[in-house]
């Protein structure tokens, strides 16, 4: 299992938007990927499951990433979410 | 009886009412085996994705992508695997379909609406859409459609985008619904078609009828039912004063744009049908800026032949007049889905295979484009103008295609009149090569929507980068000072067909910047003529010698506030 830890610093938080976008990537690899939030997780493939998780500015979330292309995985969610502003 | 809830949308209505209830759901009463089951399901899927595309284009086309991206969002939870996982789950377990997704939709409707933010609590309407749209394709209920041919104000418990997408915009005179806040889907859809809105009107589905009158003023959020005599006096009054302030301007319908110094501009009107040409000339414009083409190919399953385009050029031609129609070729690329054309999925489709590119690889569908616009040629005043244009290779030979059928007409003895050929400038190295293009094309139109996004590299939509989305740019300024310039060193004319021409606070620039042609969505056109007609181009010179020494947006911005 690969994991990595982000600050969302975002004003708006972790919106519908770039949701969206960090979903769209994360559904593109066959390792199962979760993301972390407080006491919650939820599949980070799922839309509704990372929108309903309402991660506002300053959040700390983590996402692990388990199956073979786990590493490139996590290295492509980085780099979406640093282009779309979040952290 | 008077209501209270939110203003959402400004403007006074008095009209009848007409109850939105979304059709109820047929029960399902037989539930097959699993297999049947998760089968409905399936299918239900694959109907709705079909559905959601078609209204994200046709959205697309009504209101602009902004509005039509929410019909994307409901594609992407028709893939969620929790979603249709949780509903598979369910059936599993031996439950049916249309009861499986309730429930799915029940447990997400919940946690959303527990949410601490008034954004995402709204989104719990479009799991609800998603859901009811599944549960109808199911069970084989048909949609609820609004039909009515008088002016209505619309009262609902909520308007789901897959509702509002079907409102028959004509007779909407406004929205009221109870549920909802000012992001709420009404109440952006109401602000894009210009006429009030009401949200959060607690108890108004049970205290009215449809057939009552109601008069709505969505300044103050306030709603009176079978008003009193005072009370529709005064309201029509107000309204009277709304409507004179519009018709203030009406008295410029007929009159021509000239500065006060006599310099004169063409106000032009974009389009997207036929429809929209003849609002364009009730609404004061002197011809047409940008025909955008692209609705004549969506929504269908294979390309509109020669002759269904040709009568729709015709007649907007011929509505026109002599009024000049500039028709932009198929500007279309990888975002739309145009199932006959096989596109490819592209990683970037605004860097992809789109427009003039599109068209030269499809090589029969843009010389059918480009033969009936041909042949409606010799029905009125038209232009052609090709979208994407990056090098002059790709002007001369979209040119020489045009020439090419021109011939092949000729000897069919079709009548093909005298017409202009022009490029939009929408990408840098157009504007940069403006003076090269110059001596060949007969005029240029800036796209400045498309400048802007390629110049800065900014895409609009994307809300963390939008701020830098900024027409007010030196380079910017500097791109539309060359190609006006380039333009009028070869005695071409210059127009511009994105937001920056209906800007009011881009327009006195650009009437010192020279621009002869602006092209703004038709209800712009008499208030910008308006404020030309107080100009003077030569008292601005001396702002425009400020401007081009400033090196930010806010320099700029600040002499011409």
């Amino acid at each position: 299992m690969s994991q990595k830890t982000f600050t969302i610093k975002s004003k708006e938080g972790l919106h519908a938007r770039p949701a969206s976008a960090l979903v769209k990537v994360a559904a593109g690899f066959s390792s199962e990927i979760f993301l972390h939030y407080g006491e919650k997780n939820v599949n980070l493939k799922s839309i509704l499951g990372v929108m309903s998780l309402g991660v506002p500015a300053g959040g700390e979330i983590t996402i692990t990433a388990t199956g073979s292309d786990e590493e490139v995985a996590l290295q492509q969610l980085d780099a979406i979410l640093t282009e779309q502003g979040l952290i | 009886m008077k209501i209270q809830g939110i203003a959402a949308a400004s403007g006074i209505s008095i009209a009848k009412i007409v109850k939105f209830e979304p059709a109820t759901i047929l029960e399902q009463t037989e539930i097959g085996t699993t297999e049947q089951e998760l089968a409905k399901l399936t299918q239900a899927i694959e109907d709705s994705k079909i559905d959601l595309k078609q209204l994200e284009a046709q959205t697309a086309v009504r209101l602009g992508a902004s509005e039509a991206e929410i019909f994307g969002a409901h594609l992407l939870v028709l893939q969620d695997p929790e979603y249709i996982g949780g509903i598979e789950a369910l059936i599993q377990e031996g439950i049916g379909a249309t009861q499986a997704i309730e429930a799915v939709q029940n447990q997400f409707v919940t946690l959303f609406l527990a949410l601490d933010d008034e954004y995402m609590k709204e989104r719990a309407a479009d799991i609800n859409d998603v859901s009811q749209r599944l549960m109808r394709k199911v069970t084989g209920t048909n949609e609820s459609v609004s039909d009515y041919k008088e002016p209505t104000i619309l009262v609902a418990h909520d308007l789901t985008p897959s509702d509002t997408a079907k409102l028959n915009a004509e007779f909407t005179h406004g929205f009221i619904t109870e549920k909802g806040g000012k992001t709420s889907h009404s109440a952006i859809f109401a602000r894009s078609l210009q006429i009030p809105a009401i949200v959060g009107a607690t108890g108004i589905m049970s205290e009215v009828q449809s057939g009552d009158i109601a008069i709505m003023n969505g300044e103050t959020g306030e709603i009176f039912i079978n008003p009193t005599a005072e009370q529709l006096e005064h309201y029509k009054a107000l309204r009277q004063v709304q409507l004179e302030k519009r018709q203030g301007l009406q008295a410029l319908l007929h009159e021509k744009t000239v500065t006060k110094d006599g310099h004169h501009v063409e106000l032009a009107a974009n389009i997207g049908s036929l429809d929209d040409a003849k609002k364009a000339l009730e609404q004061g414009a002197d011809g047409v800026g940008l025909f955008r083409t692209e609705f004549l190919y969506l929504e269908r399953d294979t390309a509109p032949t020669e002759q269904e385009q040709f009568e729709i050029y015709r007649d907007v031609l011929t509505v026109m007049g002599e009024r000049p129609v500039v028709v932009r070729t198929l500007d279309i690329g990888g975002d739309k889905a145009i199932p006959y054309l096989n596109m490819p999925k592209e990683d970037n489709p605004f860097l992809g295979l789109r427009a003039i590119r599109l068209c030269f690889a499809n090589e029969d569908l843009f010389r059918t484009q480009l033969r009936a616009l041909l042949r409606a040629s010799s029905y009125g005043n038209l232009k052609i103008m090709f979208p994407m244009i990056s090098s002059i290779d790709e002007f001369r030979q979209a040119k020489q295609w045009l020439d090419e059928e021109k011939e092949v007409l000729f000897e069919q003895d079709v009548e093909v009149s005298d017409f202009e050929i022009g490029i939009m400038v929408e990408i840098p190295s157009a504007a940069i090569l403006s003076p090269v293009f110059a001596m060949e094309v007969d005029f240029f139109s800036i796209g400045t929507n498309d400048l802007i996004q390629y110049t800065l590299a900014a895409d609009r939509m994307n809300e963390t980068i939008s701020h830098l989305y900024e027409p007010f740019h030196p380079a910017i300024v500097a791109l539309v000072k060359l190609v006006i310039d380039s333009a009028h060193a070869q005695g071409k004319w210059v127009g511009m067909c994105g937001e920056m021409a209906g800007d009011s606070a881009a327009i006195p620039l650009l009437v010192a910047l020279g621009l002869d042609e602006f092209s703004m969505s038709a209800p712009s056109v008499l208030a910008a003529r308006k404020q030309i007609n107080i100009l003077s181009k030569d008292a601005l010179q001396e702002k425009l010698q400020q401007t081009l020494q400033q090196s930010t947006a806010e320099g700029i911005r600040a002499i011409w506030h």
